[in-house]
């Protein structure tokens, strides 16, 4: 009996990469509710922790894991496209306060991106590190292409997206309490527009107006991030 | 269901023709995004609709469809390990100064149309 081949078998097969994604993702989240669905303990953060440690161990390299993983990866782009939906939702939100919206997801669309790349290459970090930076608060899907398309490294970008998220999640309320922004659609844009998905969850708790404010700046930071992040770039390194 | 699912398709299949065709700096499914929402903006589907169904469905499952790319992370370690500095002020002084901007500019266009007295 071949045991060792039969293993390599399991894991070279699209199969493992697809069944431990899932499996993962499924555990995560009896974790999460397990905890009372708190913020920090993050149904995608844990997944990922768990299927990068059970790779390691299992000694599965990545390209590996991407054999069968990629079906799932591929419908990032479906996903992205379905983030119409909450934004055809809000429309009648958008209409009323058009002026606040627009302004205040444009300047922090550009805040984000100047200053993620601007800190991290001013610390010392390289290009490829601060590129990867610049698209982090877009909402992840759209973060992961913005920044294969402007030379940054996806996978950092996704996990930089991710802990932007949590970090609004977890701590952006009492962030805006300590800055005094206390106007509902105020703190909504804001936690929107640099938590993306992940705030806008916590946002639906504090309440309404604050909910669809930040799901509306989600979606549309998404697409200003798109459009503005290799302009405010060329012009950052001019 | 099925055929909410097929326009979100078709949606991004135009998205990808059109940054292919013109070299709009913006990814495929972002176009992809604009033309499903004036799709749903002149159809005005009800939630109960294909449309909306599938979209929701997308929508219910996106986190699990970014952990391929994040589980990426594992050839970076040492990278991060070495860029830990940059990378984490980098990250957390960017996400705070975009939530202070953001909700600075947006309290304080507010208070201005509030003192125009532009109806709210």
């Amino acid at each position: 009996m071949n045991v060792w081949g039969a293993w390599q078998a399991v894991t070279s097969s699209p199969l493992f990469g697809m069944t431990i994604t899932l499996a993962a993702y499924w555990l995560a989240t009896v974790i999460w509710a397990r905890t009372g669905r708190h913020s920090a303990a993050n149904p995608v953060l844990i997944t990922i922790v768990l299927i990068a440690t059970a790779i390691t161990v299992l000694r599965v390299p990545y390209e590996e894991y991407f054999t069968g993983a990629q079906f799932i990866n591929f419908l990032l782009g479906p996903a992205t496209v379905a983030l119409g939906l909450p934004l055809y939702r809000q429309a009648a939100t958008i209409r009323r306060a058009a002026p606040i919206v627009i302004a205040g997801i444009t300047t922090g669309s550009v805040t984000a991106i100047a200053t993620g790349y601007w800190i991290t290459k001013a610390l010392g970090g390289s290009r490829e590190m601060a590129l990867s930076m610049a698209p982090k608060s877009a909402t992840t899907p759209i973060t992961i292409a913005l920044s294969q398309q402007i030379g940054g490294v996806p996978s950092l970008s996704a996990v930089f997206a991710i802990v932007a998220g949590i970090t609004g999640a977890v701590a952006a309320p009492r962030i805006l309490n300590l800055l005094r922004i206390t106007d509902p659609r105020a703190r909504g844009l804001a936690i929107g527009v640099a938590s993306h998905g992940l705030g806008t969850s916590r946002a639906l708790l504090e309440d309404e107006t604050t909910g669809a404010f930040s799901g509306l700046a989600m979606a549309l930071n998404g697409l200003a991030t798109s459009l503005l992040v290799e302009i405010v770039l060329r012009l950052i390194r001019a | 269901m099925l055929g909410g699912l097929v326009v979100i398709l078709i949606c991004q299949l135009v998205g990808v023709f059109v940054v292919a065709a013109t070299g709009l700096p913006v990814p495929g499914p972002v176009v992809g995004m604009v033309l499903f929402l004036v799709i749903l903006m002149v159809r005005r589907p009800p939630d109960s609709a294909g449309l909306a169904r599938a979209g929701d469905l997308l929508l219910r499952y996106l986190p699990l469809f970014f952990v391929p790319a994040g589980v990426g992370i594992v050839s970076y370690l040492p990278l991060l390990a070495q860029q830990w500095l940059p990378v984490t002020v980098g990250l957390f002084g960017s996400w705070f100064l975009a939530l202070a901007v953001t909700g600075a500019v947006a309290t304080l266009l507010s208070r201005w149309r509030r003192g125009r007295g532009v109806a709210r």
